[in-house]
């Protein structure tokens, strides 16, 4: 039997001019929580439980999309989602529209293992967290000063036609090849970055499990739902894989992105990174997006084809890398 | 080739012995909205409007889980659910939470159509219908003396399965049989292709009976109740659940496209071999202008019919 694997995402789409200190945050970051999966994987704890803890301590750190941290609403609120699926038996739970639980994640596993259903969302999701009695905070606990600034950036950036703060000089002498600022889910990069976190993970017992969180769209319509709690758009797990999404939502959920790193796998007999890259390639269009899976053969792979994602991997057999770009 | 055109209204436990009363309405609605359908189709309508506008008529029919007659969840309220989505350009729109829109489809193509979204779900949905002036109306609209029965019933029968400390395990899903035979049923769907291959699939629901308030089922989830591409179109229905851990939408067009195989031979692969017995129904056309209908639940309201003048309307499975 091959050994473990674990792979974590905050996020596919990133500025190319992040500061250095926030590259390193997310680096040190991530490599925090793929110690923590690694630590659990070590105990012998399965893969459910595993994908759970990882993603919140995702959610609790207040630097990525996701739980604490959150971008915002158009209101200025927080809205989360998350979902969970276990690789054996295909159990899943997934949430939507949650305003006060402390760990969104968590509750989609109560979904998944303590309803009779596998989607709750809004007031119903709310309802069900009180019962369960889970931790719960006010909407306010969510919100950081970083994304108060940033839904400002974005409220003007709707109103103006390019991003003011790239520099003019030089684009007089430039010519016709200068792009245009990166743009995803029709906001600029610098503005907006996905910054969803997931964590996928297959045990030693080669069970696989998939796990997703997120705030969302920046400057979202309330209610607007995303790919993150779509199982088979941003989280799917199965016999044979577990994969996490991020990036545009509207382009995963069109492309079924997740399931179809599974599918290929299992109608096409690809491998693992074949069917990653594969998925990356043909079912995205014109979309951006990126992904993490690993195999229940022990392996783990990403890809993306946007400017960077956020990524953590590591096996049992020693690997470990750390990464932003390609 | 010719259009073809396949609607349901709902896959579930229908006991063969259903009351001429509960089964002639819903014969009768199937007949004539497949019927208008067809002429719709003939008139050379896209796929896309076709699909809108037979959904339109099953949810406004009493009789059938969507729009009017919709289940009610465990409060005794109307939460509705709808979905849309294009072939050929894989665009979709999707709604949820639903509860005064009068028809929940046309909702889900607004959203498709009018933001750069795909999928919008309660206070927020119901905002942008009002926002874009969908008729809405008071939610004592949708309820039936019917579901409220059934409502009734199913919290009578089902009282043991309100225990939720026992984790739910895939075959613990199989309900206890409830009095009301036909208190199972899910979901409305149409499918359609035109001539030149064009594919559009739309399903709508009330969701199940004494559901959770905010739970959603598959309906809305692009590629578990409803997916469409350009090799083919899938509306499913029965336990949402199974059908969103299935995927099963996506998944017959995934092994249509991967593995080669046919429309029939696809679908049935789906429904009778991998989703579990008594979960799955589904209709389905391919851009080659195929039909099918195949569920593993004791019956489907069902209607097909192709421009060469093929045309079916059944419940239970129909003898070969």
């Amino acid at each position: 039997m091959a050994g473990w694997a674990i792979a974590v995402h905050g996020g596919a789409g990133v500025d190319p001019n992040l500061p250095t200190e926030r590259q390193e945050e997310a680096k040190q970051l991530l490599t925090r929580c793929l110690n923590l999966g690694i630590d659990a994987l070590r105990s012998s704890i399965s893969a459910i439980d595993v994908v759970e803890l990882v993603v919140r301590e995702l959610e609790t750190d207040p630097l990525f999309n996701s739980g604490r941290g959150s971008a915002l609403t158009e209101n200025g609120t927080v809205e989360m989602e998350a979902s969970i699926m276990d690789g054996s038996g295909r159990r899943c739970g997934a949430v939507s529209g949650l305003t006060t639980v402390k760990n969104p994640i968590s509750l989609a596993r109560l979904v998944m293992d303590k309803s009779p259903h596998s989607y709750l969302a809004f007031s119903g999701a709310e309802k069900f967290a009180k019962q369960m009695g889970v931790e719960t905070v006010e909407n306010d606990y969510f919100i950081t000063q970083d994304n108060v600034e940033m839904l400002k950036l974005a409220k003007e950036a709707d109103s103006i036609v390019f991003d003011y703060r790239i520099p003019k000089v030089g684009y007089e002498s430039c010519g016709t090849g200068v792009q245009s600022p990166i743009h995803m889910n029709g906001l600029p990069i610098s503005i907006y970055a996905p910054e969803t976190v997931g964590c996928v993970v297959v045990d030693s017992e080669g069970r696989c499990a998939a796990a997703t969180s997120t705030g969302g769209l920046l400057n979202k319509r309330m209610g607007r739902i995303g790919d993150s709690p779509l199982i088979g758009a941003g989280t799917y797990a199965g016999e044979l894989c577990g994969v996490s999404c991020t990036g545009e939502g509207e382009a995963i959920i069109r492309g079924t992105l997740a399931r179809e790193v599974g599918a290929v796998m299992e109608y096409k007999g690809l491998g693992l990174q074949d069917a990653v890259d594969f998925v990356i390639k043909e079912r995205l269009d014109d979309g951006k997006a990126g992904l993490i899976a690993v195999s229940n053969t022990g392996e783990v792979a990403y890809g993306f084809n946007c400017v960077g994602m956020f990524r953590g991997c590591a096996t049992e057999n020693g690997f470990m890398e750390v990464g932003i770009w390609e | 080739m010719g259009w073809a055109i396949a609607l349901h209204g709902g896959a579930g436990d229908i006991p063969a012995d259903l009351p001429p009363e509960r089964r002639q309405p819903r014969e009768a609605a199937l007949h004539r909205i497949l019927q208008i359908g067809v002429s719709a189709l003939n008139a050379k309508s896209s796929p896309l409007d076709v699909v809108e506008l037979v959904v339109r008529e099953l949810e406004n029919c009493p009789h059938f889980n969507a729009g009017k007659g919709s289940v009610l969840t465990s409060n005794g309220t109307v939460e509705m659910e709808a979905c849309i989505m294009d072939g050929n350009s894989k665009r979709c729109g999707a709604v949820s939470g639903v509860s005064t829109v009068v028809n929940p489809i046309s909702l889900a193509r607004q959203v498709m159509e009018k933001t750069p979204h795909i999928y919008l779900a309660f206070d927020g949905a119901e905002a942008f219908a009002r926002e874009q002036g969908l008729e809405t109306i008071d939610k004592s609209y949708f309820i039936t003396t019917e579901n409220i029965e059934r409502l009734k019933q199913a919290k009578e029968a089902n009282r043991v399965q309100q225990d939720y400390t026992q984790p739910i395990k895939p075959k613990d899903e199989k309900e206890t049989p409830v009095p009301d035979g036909d208190s199972k049923l899910g979901t409305v769907g149409c499918v359609a292709v035109d001539s030149l291959g064009n594919l559009a699939a739309a399903t709508s629901t009330g969701g199940l009976v004494n559901k959770m308030a905010g739970r959603i089922g598959d309906t809305p989830i692009i590629g578990a109740g409803t997916y469409a591409n350009k090799f083919c179109a899938i509306s499913a229905t029965g336990r949402g659940e199974a059908i969103i851990r299935e995927t099963v939408a996506r998944d017959v067009a995934a092994v249509m496209e991967y593995k080669g195989l046919g429309l029939k031979e696809a679908a049935d692969y789906i429904v009778h071999q991998v989703s579990p017995k008594g979960t799955t129904g589904l209709v389905a056309v391919s851009s080659k202008g195929e039909v099918a209908m195949p569920f593993n639940t004791t019956g489907m309201f069902r209607a097909s019919a192709t421009e060469d003048g093929f045309m079916e309307i059944a419940i239970w499975p129909s003898e070969t």
